[in-house]
């Protein structure tokens, strides 16, 4: 058997021991991907809104970027707090590292399982949204691009979460949060739109080297058309590039603390 | 006969380290041997074994397992190869029999072919009881039994044991040794480090003594015991009626064969009394020194009230290697 064959399904199987694991804990997985975004818009999105601090058709723009949101940071904390957790001293991924495939794959599959959790996430929220916000007025038409940037997203919220969770020390957890998350979290666009920030030059500019604003703004763009947004190939180019960057990037931490 | 394990002068040297942790080693394991690694603390035996089994990446040298050159294909390499390390690695999401499972799914072992094998393979480690268990819940012992479940359940040409006995009581040990000896009956190449002189002497076909990540001798446990200079030891238990012990150990020390005398144990008894063991480290045939100790002492007017016979260990040979400094 060729080693491409070996390998490839020796990575199937190593996916499928995540997948497996997921299944198991379903319910604590639900919890982590949702109790915040629903908690945010429904802050956001119906409490202010209904007290009148906020415009009506806030929860509008509010709501693909919640989506935004949820696929981008959702892949990236799930590939990066385990894979802290497996370089940590009880080592655990080393039966996966040991597996015949090149360890390089082993990166790609934390970082596409990631992104298959993010994915998960995102898509939840649609039913969640609409429930919430009772109507939404989307262009339909626009769905298969919004599709596009939940995929791109997840992936490149991947890629970072590995670069993060490969470059960061199993000591420093606790300061991951503090020091990445949060900025990520609130410099993403997914609360506000970033085109409209033009009074707001310097946050806007800090805004752009997130990767998560192209996700918001792709989606919003496509969803609601007539919200000022960024133009739409800038935002899958920008999305594959942080996919590009953090990817080689993350793959290269991975095999430097895979290996000694 | 052909080779399972070729390792050719090896040097590794950890980033920021200012010497070699492996320092041009070279050996050769046969296929179906028991191939024991000795040496002390810091040698370089666990990086050996992690370059042979791709996790770490060797600063010079070429390392064969099957004729597959490690560093160029490390995916067949991984196919050949199975390792219980010294620290556990169980994957702690999943209960004892899953932990075989996957591992089996990661090696394309098929499905009937895994859950038989898995079944097997806990009975066989005395775990039949524990396929449920959460992996937290295991003793250390059978954790250890549970990697070594897990590594033959892909059927590896070689196996790599480093320090498998550390922390299992007598009972335990017994049962991996059994196991070990099974693994040669089944054709198995077996590498194995240890720090415990007699499991090696027991197990190992032939043993490697590596310090400083240099090999200092490769040879059957026997052979090397046989070429220890005064690797027949004479232990004499004296009443020295006035001599001095130091006089007494001299003057034993004259004796043609004899090559050195080492006071053992503390003085017994009281006064005149006093009782002194000598051990006689002697080249050649121990029994042909019998009757000139004997006739020496005889002599000297001191009592002999115990005398016995033994031979050098592989720990003595051991020693002899690499000194009684402590790393
Ligand atoms: N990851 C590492 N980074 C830097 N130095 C290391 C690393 N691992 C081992 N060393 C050093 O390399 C040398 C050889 O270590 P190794 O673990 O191979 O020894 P060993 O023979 O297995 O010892 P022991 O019997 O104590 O297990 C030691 O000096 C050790 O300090
Ligand atoms: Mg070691």
């Amino acid at each position: 058997m060729s080693t491409t064959t070996t390998s490839l399904r020796a990575f199937t199987a190593v996916l499928g021991r995540d997948v497996f694991v997921t299944g198991r804990e379903l319910p604590s997985f639900l919890a982590q991907v949702l109790v915040q975004p629903v908690a945010l818009l429904f802050v956001f999105g119906k409490v202010l809104g209904q007290l009148g601090y906020t415009q009506p058709g806030y929860a509008q723009i509010l709501l693909p970027g919640m989506i935004a949101l949820n696929a981008f940071l959702v892949a990236l904390q799930n590939t990066s707090f385990p894979l802290v957790l497996d370089f940590s001293y009880s080592r655990e991924i080393e039966d996966r590292l040991l597996a015949p495939l090149p360890i390089s794959w082993v990166a790609v599959e934390k970082m596409l399982f990631g992104a298959l959790r993010g994915l998960f996430a995102a898509l939840l929220m649609f039913p969640i949204g609409l429930l919430m916000l009772g109507r939404v007025s989307w262009d339909l038409s626009g769905l298969p691009f919004a599709v596009l940037c939940m995929v791109l997203g997840s992936l490149a919220g991947g890629t970072v979460g590995l670069t993060v969770g490969a470059a960061v020390p199993p000591r420093r957890i606790n300061i991951m949060f503090a020091v990445i998350l949060a900025p990520l979290i609130f410099t993403g666009a997914s609360q506000f739109p970033w085109a409209q920030l033009h009074d707001l030059r310097w946050f806007q500019i800090v805004c752009a080297f997130n990767p998560l604003t192209y996700v918001s703004e792709g989606m919003r763009g496509a969803l609601l058309p007539e919200v000022p947004h960024m133009a739409p190939w800038v935002c899958v180019l920008a999305l594959l590039l942080a996919c590009l960057i953090f990817g080689a990037a993350g793959i290269k931490f991975f095999l430097r603390r895979a290996l000694d | 006969m052909t080779t399972a394990v070729d390792v050719a002068d090896l040097v590794k040297r950890y980033p920021k380290s200012r010497h070699n942790a492996v320092d041009g080693l070279s050996f050769r394991v046969r296929c179906g041997e028991i191939f024991g690694l000795l040496g002390p603390n810091g040698a370089g035996k666990t990086t050996t074994v992690g370059v042979l089994t791709t996790r770490i990446v060797p600063t010079s040298g070429k390392v064969e397992i099957g004729g597959v050159d490690v560093g160029r294909d490390p995916v067949a390499a991984k196919t050949k190869v199975a390792v219980v390390p010294q620290r556990v690695n169980l994957d702690r999401s999943l209960n004892a029999r899953q932990n075989l499972l996957f591992h089996a799914t990661y090696h394309g072992v098929g499905r009937s072919a895994r859950h038989a094998l898995a079944d097997e393979l806990l009975d066989r480690m005395g775990l039949a009881g524990k396929a449920r268990a959460r992996v937290d819940d295991l003793s250390g012992g059978q954790s250890q039994r549970l990697m070594i479940a897990r590594a033959l359940i892909h059927r590896p040409e070689v196996l790599f044991l480093d320090e498998p006995s550390t922390g299992l009581d007598p009972q335990a040990r017994l049962f991996l040794h059994d196991r070990i000896e099974d693994l040669r009956s089944e054709g198995i190449t077996v590498v194995l480090t240890t720090h415990d002189m007699d499991e090696a002497e027991k197990l190992s076909d032939r043993v490697g003594i590596v310090d400083h990540g240099r090999m200092l001798t490769v040879d059957t446990p026997s052979e090397l015991i046989r070429s220890l200079p005064g690797s027949g030891t004479m232990d004499v238990t004296i009443r020295t009626n006035g001599l001095t012990p130091e006089a007494a150990g001299g003057t034993l020390a004259e004796i043609p064969g004899v090559q050195r005398v080492e006071r053992i144990g503390r003085p017994s008894g009281e006064g005149g009394a006093a009782e002194t063991r000598l051990r006689l480290y002697v080249a050649g045939e121990t029994t042909e020194l019998l009757g000139p100790v004997a006739a020496r002492l005889h002599e000297r007017t001191v009592t002999v009230t115990d005398l016995a016979l033994g031979s050098a260990t592989l720990e003595d040979v051991f020693i002899d290697l690499t000194g009684r400094d402590m790393r």
